[in-house]
């Protein structure tokens, strides 16, 4: 009747993905990659696109930035160079993905490539990656924090999509239009989120 | 319009104003505005950044090959916010480990990409500091902004000080200073500034 003990190891892994997805959501609780979602959500099918390249690119960056940060940056002292070495890493990242895609699918280069640029700048990425640092993960835990992340941010901005499709045409008070109307739908959104707060604790 | 420093000035700061203008850089000003002195080392953080990186991208101007253009932006604001983080880290270990992760974020925050692509990498130097200092500041506007009515909803404090008569005729108002909060605040300002501020 220890399930914990048992599985301990995999349930961790699972709890930490949808802790980060849903208690610790990086867009409605972290406030991270605002910039996008305000910019892009304005369709169901383009927050698609990039919510899925953004699950993509956080999940492989999180674990070469947990190998780069604890086999590398701390044997050598050299933890102050985190910024501009993660960042480094996510700009190349993003370039070597998209000349990949490129190459191999020009279907998925169509569907994907576009939003590929705009993630090297979207603050999500790096953002996961620094809070990865701050948590005693094992490299899965890191992997699943990545996946977890990203995937909360993509049903973030999809269901923010799908509201702003439905409000297209209804009038709004002058100025609020735009930013002011999205950012009151997140805070509605983070309101229900913070309902999720309290049921996984690790 | 000439480009005086003045101008730059009030351009920057009002009828351009990054965060309800231009809607760049709002993930910190989310984060960070739930206590003001968190917010005001923010704020001294990214002034730093773009006056520094504006400053550093104009006198490289001509000698940044365009192809790697992006990258090199990136690295040079990149060194700078480390040493903000490292400033931050030794002077106030206390605030840096709330902010710390934020701290870090300055360098993808896009109001500073933004100014160095769109202004430093056409003009010189001196025009340039003028236009980070002008984005700095008027994003510290309106962070300082929401920040003044977070926390003392929130909290009932003003940097940490408790309100006169705290005791008698204040009520925790716990959303304020969680994520819901901030959502709200930065829409409202957002709201009220573009429809007073901005002629369309």
């Amino acid at each position: 009747m220890e399930p914990n003990i048992d599985s301990g190891f995999l349930s961790a892994t699972l709890l930490i993905f949808l802790s980060a997805a849903f208690t610790n959501n990086i867009l409605l609780a972290r406030f991270l990659g605002m910039c996008s979602v305000l910019g892009v959500s304005k369709k169901v099918d383009t927050s698609m696109g990039l919510g899925v390249a953004v699950i993509f690119v956080t999940t492989a960056t999180s674990g070469i930035n947990y190998i780069v940060y604890n086999y590398l940056l701390i044997p050598l002292e050299l933890e102050y160079l985190r910024l501009i070495t993660f960042i480094v890493i996510i700009a190349s990242f993003v370039q070597l993905v998209e000349m990949i895609v490129e190459r191999v699918s020009l279907v998925l280069y169509n569907a994907l490539g576009i939003f590929l640029p705009l993630i090297t700048v979207n603050c999500a990425i790096l953002g996961v990656s620094l809070f990865m640092i701050g948590q005693p993960y094992s490299f899965l835990e890191a992997l699943s924090f990545g996946a977890g992340s990203g995937f909360g941010w993509f049903l973030a901005i999809m269901l923010i999509g799908g509201i702003r499709e439905k409000i297209n045409e209804n009038a709004l008070p002058k100025g609020l239009a735009g930013p002011g109307i999205t950012l009151i739908i997140i805070g509605i959104m983070a309101l229900a989120f913070v309902g999720f707060s309290g049921m996984i604790s690790i | 319009m000439a480009d005086t420093p003045r101008n730059i000035l009030t351009q920057g700061i009002f009828s351009e104003n990054a965060v309800y203008r231009q809607v760049l850089g709002i993930c910190s000003a989310l984060a960070v505005t739930n206590l003001l002195a968190n917010t005001l080392f923010m704020c001294v953080g990214v002034i730093f950044t773009t006056v520094m990186s504006n400053v550093t991208v104009s006198l490289l101007r001509n000698h940044i090959p365009k192809r790697v253009r992006m990258i090199t932006q990136v690295l040079i604001i990149a060194s700078y916010v480390m040493m903000v983080d490292i400033v931050i880290k030794a002077t106030s270990p206390d605030i840096h480990r709330f902010i710390g992760p934020y701290v870090g974020l300055i360098i993808t925050n896009c109001i500073i990409m933004g100014r160095a692509e769109a202004f430093a990498s056409q003009n010189r130097p001196w025009p340039s500091f003028w236009d980070g200092l002008a984005a700095g500041l008027g994003y510290s506007m309106v962070l300082i902004a929401i920040a003044l009515v977070r926390e003392p909803l929130g909290f009932g404090t003003v940097l940490g000080m408790d309100l006169p008569g705290k005791d008698i005729w204040w009520y925790q108002w716990t959303i304020m200073v969680m994520p819901p909060g901030a959502f709200f605040m930065l829409g409202i300002m957002t709201w009220i500034a573009r429809a007073r501020l901005v002629k369309e």
